[in-house]
């Protein structure tokens, strides 16, 4: 199977800590793939090196077996490599119709229009008003986003990181912090996503771990600890040990 | 009282009511079509204040002179808040490109060119320049970082201009600028009726292009970067390249400024490039609030204003009063102030 | 040559002990106060007062300047300053420049707007020559005032329990409160002998920098300088960066006269460019 995303001896220093410990990890193309490990482990610092947040300080990232290691943030976006962020980061002042159509209009290279009014290609509305339908977003598409539902915010995250037709889509935490009653929505709509986008999810509830994940990597003190299928590493008694048996912390 | 009006109408069109019910992809895209178009369109307000400025040509004649510098101030603030409201960069040293832009005019009309337009077109071109290349200090840092080289860059052109004596005049100001008739037709004259005409047409042509300008894609990419650059660069936004651009295009807005100032007034002086007119531009803005483009205009005519009743009793120690309008300002909260002057407007205007 | 370079440093430590009570507030709560030169300015004035008014001795003037300007700081941080620790550095920006607006206004309309002269003591006035080098009295005596100062200020850092606690402050402040330390009445503390660093720095440096009621818009920039170029985290840094400022500005006024401040103002903005985050910035 090819290879959608690659890290080859992946390194990340702060001082004298290691946060990212010689990584070489391989997403498969169309994988459903989840990262998991006990908090500390690296795994926020080894989105932001996916995603060019954070310089590496040695080893190499390749998208499609392209290398991306000195590649600009933007330019991962427009390569087909797009995230979203454990804690909302969000427009707050702007409505998601503005935040999708960004999104979308950025990609076709919109934003370097100078003169024409935004919603004067059709190809872009109509392209908003599927991802909305498709993220449950439609009745909200005009409000502010600072003031819609904490479950709402989160699926805006999605559809925004989704808006940007990438072939690689890293999830931190997609339902962190949504009420119980909203999180189906949010299952449902990661669940939903088109087989072609490859999905890393980077995850702390186990059961949606469970419930989506074909492949699991543990990370443990910035270093890949174990990685297996979902049955191996949910029988394996030393993940069990610095991960599992940590506490049941959900 | 059109300028609080101003407030008042965006104030209270910033959220705008979704209709409820799920609709079908056709009326949703529809709707969505609508909806930006309901954005941008001309609110009867904007219009009022349009017509209100029209009105002051005709019908205040003797008051020429202040709105002329009103109208200067006003597009000097409005290129600010492209960069401040609009791009969320703070910047101490605006009065650079203001004062570079006036030299500039000025230059042009004693060597010899006294067409306006034309000195305008130098003025807009060489601060245009000067903002592309300092651009790239501005990007980057933190806020003070930037404050300090915005800051850092208008001092030293204000040192530049003040030893390069043979060039600007030095402390003395740049003399003799004699303007020809704008357009080859309509002369200046003493009572600065055509001034005024003229720096009013400029930035209402300016002002419609930087409403345009802030209605398009590149202006929404430019609010999501105020907003959040971290997220922007995630969904794909070039952030450093679109602030290079913003920033571009103000320093250009602002050298037109400066040159109306020059080509007005037809003196030159090293105040041009001072501290005090980036703390005041600044202070205009945020009196008539920022990121809705009507802020500076409001906020260049009730600064004037302010500053014309003040001045009738302590002309020198005006700046104690912008200082302790300042330090209540953000005491109070800038939103709960300029909103409470909103709200005030719409209870009077729904009471008459 | 050599007496230039002991200009620049006396120049140099000066504007340290006017401006390093600035980097430590900065680093403490990430505020950006456009408004320290008010107070060195404060001291400066308390100085001429004292000393037209009351006949005070100039050498006894600089304690109390320091008091004043320390009190006046306690006062300031106590009434206004404390509400803008979390807006956001905009406000702060308009806030402060608003204070210095008021400042410069009030002191013009009680004092004038001339320069101010202060009468140097005899025995400090005068230059000696030593070793071939022509040093100016009154210049050693700033470098002696300011070095015991730095010395005193580097030990109450390192040894003292107050030193350990704002180094923690600055550090983290979450963390720092986490650990029980009350960051308010660090801040208000700091916040006050900063201000009366400063104002004592005015009334040393009356003298040499001149004292009118523009003084807190001539010098900010220079402050800025240090701070920013000197980073918050250590004293070491703004010492640093003050001497090579003091240096570098009375070597450039005397060798390129014509050239002005520029010589300062383009260093700082290359510096600024090759390090954003200061000279001594910790790797991040």
């Amino acid at each position: 199977m090819a290879v959608a995303l690659e890290t080859r001896n992946l390194q990340r220093e702060f001082g004298a800590l290691r946060a990212t410990d010689n990584v070489s990890f391989r997403l498969e193309r169309g994988a459903r793939h989840a990262l998991i490990g006990p908090n500390g482990a690296g795994k926020t610092t080894f989105i932001n090196l996916l995603t060019g947040v954070l310089t590496p300080t040695a080893g190499s990232i390749y998208l499609d077996g392209v290398d991306i290691t000195r590649t600009k943030r933007e330019q991962r976006v427009h390569k087909g490599l797009a995230r979203t962020f454990q804690i909302n980061q969000l427009f707050a002042a702007l409505t998601p119709l503005e935040t999708i159509g960004l999104a979308v209009s950025e990609r076709m290279g919109g934003g370097r229009d100078w003169w024409r009014p935004t919603g004067s290609k059709r190809e872009i509305v109509d392209e908003v008003v599927e991802i909305a339908e498709r993220f449950h977003l439609v009745d909200e598409l005009e409000l502010k986003t600072s003031t819609l539902a904490y479950g709402k915010q989160r699926l805006l995250e999605i559809a925004v990181a989704f808006a940007c037709r990438p072939r690689v889509l890293l999830l931190d935490e997609p339902a962190a912090g949504v009420p119980e009653g909203d999180r189906h929505e949010i299952l449902a709509a990661v669940a939903s996503l088109p087989r072609d986008v490859s999905v890393l999810l980077i995850e702390h509830d186990m059961d949606l771990v469970f419930s989506f994940a074909e492949r699991i990597s543990v990370l443990v003190n910035g270093a890949l600890f174990k990685e297996g299928s979902v049955d191996e590493i949910a029988a394996d008694p030393e993940v069990k040990a610095v991960y599992l048996g940590e506490g049941d912390d959900d | 009282m059109t300028a609080t009006e101003e407030t008042a109408m965006t104030i209270g069109l910033a959220a705008e009511p979704a209709s409820a019910g799920h609709h079908p992809a056709p009326a949703t895209a529809a709707r969505v079509v609508a909806a930006l178009k309901r954005r941008r369109r001309w609110r009867p307000l904007e219009a009022v204040f349009w017509a209100a400025t029209l009105a002051s040509v005709l019908l205040l004649p003797s008051k020429h002179l202040i709105l002329n510098e009103i109208a200067i101030l006003g597009l000097f603030a409005l290129s600010l808040d492209l960069i401040l409201g609009f791009a969320g960069v703070i910047s101490l040293g605006h009065a650079a490109f203001f004062g570079v832009g006036a030299y500039c005019a000025g230059l042009v009309a004693t060597h010899g060119i006294t067409e306006p337009l034309a000195g305008l077109a130098a003025a807009a071109a060489l601060t245009a320049l000067l903002g592309w290349a300092t651009s790239y200090l501005v990007l980057r840092g933190t806020d003070l970082t930037r404050l300090m080289v915005t800051m850092g860059i208008a001092l030293i052109l204000g040192e530049l201009a003040n030893q390069m004596a043979w060039l600007t005049g030095g402390a003395d100001g740049l003399q003799g600028i004699m303007m020809g008739p704008v357009a080859g037709w309509f002369e200046f004259d003493l009572f600065g009726t055509t001034a005024y005409a003229y720096s009013l047409s400029v930035l209402f042509v300016l002002f419609l292009a930087a409403r345009r300008i802030t209605n398009s894609p590149f202006g929404l990419s430019l609010l999501s970067i105020r907003d959040n650059p971290l997220r922007a660069a995630a969904v794909g936004v070039p952030v450093n390249g679109r602030l290079v651009q913003v920033y571009t295009l103000a320093a250009a807005y602002a050298g037109v400024a400066g040159a109306l100032l020059a080509q007005t007034t037809q003196f030159v002086s090293v105040d041009v490039l001072e501290f005090h007119r980036s703390a005041d531009v600044m202070l205009i803005l945020i009196i008539g609030g920022t990121g809705y483009l009507y802020g500076g205009l409001v906020g260049a005519v009730l600064f004037k204003l302010l500053q014309d009743m003040l001045a009738g009793f302590t002309p020198q120690y005006w700046h104690f009063w912008i200082g302790i309008f300042l330090i209540a300002l953000v005491l109070v909260g800038r939103e709960r102030m300029v909103g409470g002057v909103a709200a005030a407007v719409r209870r009077l205007a729904r009471r008459t | 040559m050599l007496t230039l370079l002991f200009d620049g440093i006396a120049y140099g430590m000066l504007l340290f002990i006017l401006s390093c009570g600035l980097s430590v507030t900065l680093g403490l709560m990430n505020f950006v106060n456009l408004a320290h030169g008010a107070f060195a300015m404060a001291g400066g004035y308390a100085t001429i007062v004292l000393m037209s008014r009351f006949d005070v001795p100039f050498v006894a003037t600089l304690p109390l300047a320091f008091l004043f300007t320390a009190a006046l700081g306690l006062v300031l941080e106590r009434t206004l300053y404390r509400h803008l620790y979390g807006k956001s550095h905009l406000d702060q920006v308009l806030f402060s420049i608003g204070l210095v607006f008021v400042a410069v206004a009030s002191v013009d309309y009680l004092m004038g707007s001339q320069q101010q002269i202060i009468k140097l003591p005899a025995a400090l006035q005068g230059r000696v020559e030593i070793l071939g080098v022509n040093i100016g009295l009154y210049r050693s005596f700033i470098i002696a005032i300011c070095t015991v100062l730095v010395v005193v200020l580097q030990l109450i850092l390192s040894k003292t329990r107050f030193g350990s606690r704002l180094r923690a402050a600055v550090d983290d402040r979450r963390v720092a409160q986490g650990l029980g330390i009350n960051v308010n009445v660090i801040f208000a503390a700091t916040f006050a002998v900063g201000s009366g660093l400063a104002g004592l720095g005015g009334a040393l440096g009356a003298e040499i920098l001149g004292l009118d009621p523009v003084f807190p818009l001539k010098f900010m920039i220079y402050f800025l300088i240090v701070v920013t170029v000197g980073g918050t985290t250590t004293l070491t840094g703004p010492f640093v960066a003050s001497l090579v400022l003091g240096v570098a500005d009375v070597a450039g006024k005397y060798y390129v006269p014509a050239a002005g401040a520029f010589v300062i103002y383009t260093l700082m903005i290359v510096f600024l460019l090759v390090r954003p985050q200061g000279l001594f910035a910790r790797a991040r």
